[in-house]
């Protein structure tokens, strides 16, 4: 068990994570500047593109660069129709085209990647710092989960056309990393004998990824329901809906494994491989909620607003689970070490 | 449960009868449709109207709709959102399971909110009736949907793949490609492709129908058994587990009999003669701690020395019990859960008897410091018994006002204050006292002889007034205290789970699909191939036009000649 902590390289973290939260802000803009001004353009061009995107298999076998538009516009086919022409507009905007809100976009993506970068940078100084794996406190946990987020929004823009999410998920990755930084945190150190396990790298490794896809799907969620019906800068609602339930479909197993991994460790350090322990109470009830999600959206009369409602209470749960718990309830996983 | 992949797509096709046949499998649990509605019909069970075969009818009709409306998806849900509402107050409140003291401080704050809290078994949520009954239905209701869901996967499995749409044009997925082979010809080499791509491929009359992914479905009911396995598999650990809690000082051994432990709480079909007949002796504790800067005090390492013997007579082996690393002996598990002091004092009475010698274990009041409380009772002191009250500092410091205290967990400078009492200890009347505390009220009864003392180094003793002998702090040792837990069910658990990983992961990857081609005579001995997809599976439809591309792409190179659009 190493006692020694690098001062150094845990400064040199917290240096990089104050970094890492402006360029997160800046990128923010830049995302904002591109939502809200990267718009009037796309109008003209939409009638064209639609025709192009609901060809389905044709479009995508010879028209590369068009391919992850045209599966998108249809990928929920029983809403297609109603949501065609929005669909079709986002699949336009797209496409290449110059002005200052683009660029703004692009530079927000730049930005991200460099934020992500000095994320990472942080996280690894702060294990190298103490010399284990750096997710022994709330502090590190929430740093790491809000790396998580902005991971999964960037890989999903290489593939897909979501970067109208970016504002929106560098805006929770601003947030829980300031609040982190001014509330949750402290000195690099070493942990209590219960963390001392390589359980950690599996069982919190799992909860922090599939929290960080969760986030993205709140995020979705959310702009749901603040999207409405009616015509707007943002994708159509069967779009958010789509991104929502794929990133939930990929963060329910890893979920489920972080709490069956959590079992396992519970059996090794506390004797039990289930207690009832708060956090284990939440990190369930979270479970049942995503469960509730994904069968609420196969049955008829739950489809749409209601099943994105169970989802974003489904995403409550697991943020009360991440936070709430450790500050209000205590139990067995309260020297995750929150400062008073 | 399973209709997660509840088929959207296909019925807003309307030319496959693929779709159609295989609708009834995957439309959701049976009966799903006439869930919300009452038997009509039957009318009320055991209604005045009706003749005696009317009730009798009504009564099936009843319980036809009950069971209807608990396997519908509906209920599901709606089980699934109180299971989990129920569990909430499991994590606000107090729970015996998990904190007995709490709940009885709870008591002690708030008696009369506390005895209804308790009524409602809001101190026990999670072995209460209501909560079982939750579950119970959930999983009631889930069986009903596995059973005739299994039966229907498992009738698909032995179906060849449904004949081919006539217009393949309006399925979702199209295409169509002049091809320079004869139909047949274009066909076979489709067949043999979709065949190596394990596909399952039934042929017709100028059709090919080829479908895939029935693992997902293997995976929806593989996940959803094992859920029902882990809950066979919990109950079968409170059945026949057990599990209990010793502390042991230093020097001491334990032996896995019943008397042995401190607090033990059997399975309900767990017998006394059953436990492994191990045994260990505590060694040595030690724990080590972090001993300067901001985070001093906090400990480091947790470790105790064991001597264990797995069964009698066996030949002792050394074991160092850590907390992540549990001992393990034929599947019992021993855990180390906490620590604390146990002093060691020599009590020599009025009359020269040494009335007491060994340690007394000791709580700590702050796990910062250790500052610890515990008591003696010396009940054959002569002429009276005596009642010490102890507070243990392991790491000594005087303030200034006079008093001491405790700035470090380690024993780096230990000492004892002693408050003693002289008189009746209450041993005989036969209510059960704390071994750590005294009862105040028994206090204020004896008569004290000594209120304030300096602390006692080790070796220093310290003369009781009125000739009631001496104290003499010996020594400091430690106890470890440990958790005994035996628990048939945990590799079943285990497994269940991952089952469920494993089928959870299949089910939400996966999708079916189909694809069929049918091939025309074309000009000049060539054909006109079409080829149609259908996934399915809802939300798949993304990551399925590009695989349908990928395949359309693959046929017209394996049936040779260009891709011509068919809408």
């Amino acid at each position: 068990m190493p006692v020694e902590v690098d001062t150094g390289l845990a400064t040199l973290s917290d240096q990089l994570i104050l970094v890492t939260v402006l360029l997160y802000v800046i990128a923010m803009i830049g995302y904002a500047l591109q939502l809200g001004f990267g718009r009037a353009a796309a109008r003209a061009s939409a009638a064209p593109v639609r025709e192009l995107a609901t060809v389905g298999g044709r479009s995508a076998a010879a028209d590369a660069p068009e391919t992850p538009d045209a599966q998108d516009t249809h990928r929920d086919g029983q809403e297609d129709a109603q949501d065609g022409a929005e669909a079709a507009a986002k699949a336009g905007n797209a496409a290449p085209r110059p002005g200052f809100a683009e660029r703004a976009g692009t530079i927000a993506v730049v930005l991200t990647w460099l934020g992500w970068a000095t994320n990472l940078g942080s996280i690894m100084t702060r294990g190298l710092a103490v010399d284990r794996w750096p997710w022994g406190n709330m502090y590190e946990f929430v740093v790491a989960i809000a790396f998580a987020a902005v991971t999964v929004f960037l890989l999903m823009q290489l593939r897909y056309p979501v970067r109208f999410l970016g504002a929106f998920v560098a805006l929770a990755a601003t947030l829980s990393l300031g609040f982190a930084v001014r509330y949750l945190h402290v000195q690099a150190g070493p942990v209590v004998p219960a963390l001392n396990s390589y359980w950690v790298a599996i069982h919190v490794s799992a909860a922090i990824a599939a929290s960080g896809l969760f986030i993205v799907g709140g995020v979705s969620g959310i702009l749901y329901l603040v999207r409405g019906e009616k015509p707007s800068r943002l994708p159509s609602r069967a779009e958010l809906e789509a991104i929502a339930h794929r990133v939930v479909v990929l963060a329910f197993p890893i979920w489920t494994f972080a709490v069956i991994a959590g079992a396992l460790w519970a059996d090794k350090a506390w004797g039990r491989y289930w207690g009832w322990d708060p956090k284990e109470v939440w990190a369930f009830i979270t479970w049942i909620a995503y469960a509730a999600y994904l069968h609420a959206r196969a049955t008829a009369g739950w489809r749409g607003r209601a099943a994105v409602i169970v989802q974003l209470i489904a995403f409550g749960c697991l943020l009360f689970n991440l936070i709430g718990v450790n500050m209000f309830l205590g139990g067995l996983h309260s020297y995750a070490d929150v400062p008073n | 449960m399973t209709r997660t992949d509840d088929d959207t797509r296909a019925d807003t096709v309307d030319t496959a009868p693929a779709a159609q046949a295989g609708e009834s499998g995957e439309s959701g649990k049976p009966g799903e449709s006439g869930a919300s509605g009452k038997p009509g019909a039957s009318g009320k069970p055991g209604g005045s109207g009706g003749g005696p075969a009317a009730v009798r009818l009504g009564a099936i009709g009843w319980a036809r709709w009950f069971w209807r409306t608990l396997t519908s998806m509906r209920t599901a849900l709606i089980l699934l959102f109180l299971f989990a509402l129920a569990a909430v107050p499991g994590s606000l409140l107090p729970q015996r399971g998990v904190e007995p003291a709490d709940v009885a401080q709870y008591f002690r704050d708030n008696p009369t909110y506390a005895e209804w809290l308790d009524r409602l078994w809001l101190f026990d949520v999670f072995r209460a009736p209501w909560f079982a009954a939750i579950y119970l239905l959930l999983f009631v209701s889930l069986i009903g949907c596995i059973v005739p869901r299994t039966g229907v996967y498992l009738r698909e499995l032995r179906r060849r793949p449904p004949a081919a749409p006539r217009n393949l044009g309006r399925l979702p997925q199209h295409a169509s490609y002049d091809s320079e082979a004869g139909p047949e010809q274009a066909l076979a080499r489709s067949a043999e492709w979709l065949r190596a791509r394990r596909f399952r491929v039934a042929t017709g009359d100028g059709w090919v129908s080829a479908e895939k992914g029935y693992l997902r479905e293997t995976g929806n009911l593989l996940f959803h058994v094992a859920l029902v396995g882990l809950l066979v598999a919990v109950g079968v650990g409170s059945l026949y587990g057990y599990r209990g809690n010793v502390l042991l000082i230093e020097g001491t051994g334990f032996a896995n009999t019943v008397a042995a432990y401190d607090r033990y709480i059997p399975g309900s079909q767990v017998s006394a003669e059953s436990l492994e007949p191990f045994s260990f002796q505590l060694d040595d504790f030690q724990a080590s701690y972090i001993a300067a800067g901001e985070r001093r005090g906090q400990v480091l390492d947790y470790s105790a020395k064991l001597r264990v013997s797995d069964s009698p007579g066996a030949p002792e082996r050394d074991y160092e019990l850590k907390v992540n690393e549990p001992l393990d002996v034929n599947g019992t598990m021993t855990y180390l859960i906490g620590h604390g002091y146990a002093p060691t004092f020599k009590v020599v009475d009025g009359k020269g008897n040494v009335a007491y010698d060994g340690p007394v274990a000791c709580l700590a009041e702050n796990i910062q410091t250790y500052a610890s409380e515990c008591t003696i009772k010396v009940s054959n002191a002569q002429p009276e018994q005596l009642g010490l009250s102890i507070r243990f500092l392991p790491s000594t410091v005087p303030l200034q006002d006079g008093s001491y205290v405790s700035v470090f967990p380690g024993a780096l400078n230990p000492t004892a204050q002693i408050r003693a009492f002289a008189g009746d200890l209450g041993l005989a009347d036969g209510i059960p006292q704390s071994v750590y505390l005294f009862d105040q009220e028994r206090l204020k009864k004896m008569k004290p002889l000594v209120m304030k003392a300096a602390p006692l180094e080790v070796g220093q003793s310290m003369e009781l007034p009125g000739g009631h002998g001496t104290v003499t702090f010996t020594g400091v040792k430690e106890w470890a205290s440990l958790q005994i837990a035996y628990d048939p069910g945990r590799l079943a658990a285990l497994v269940a789970a991952v089952g469920a990983v494993l089928g959870i992961v299949l089910s939400l990857t996966l999708r079916r699909r189909r694809i069929w081609v049918r091939a025309e005579q074309g000009e000049g001995g060539g054909s006109v191939v079409q080829v149609g997809g259908l996934t399915r599976t809802e939300g798949g439809a993304g990551g399925f036009a590009e695989e349908f591309a990928d395949i359309v792409k693959a046929l017209s190179g394996a049936t040779a000649s260009g891709v011509k659009d068919a809408r």
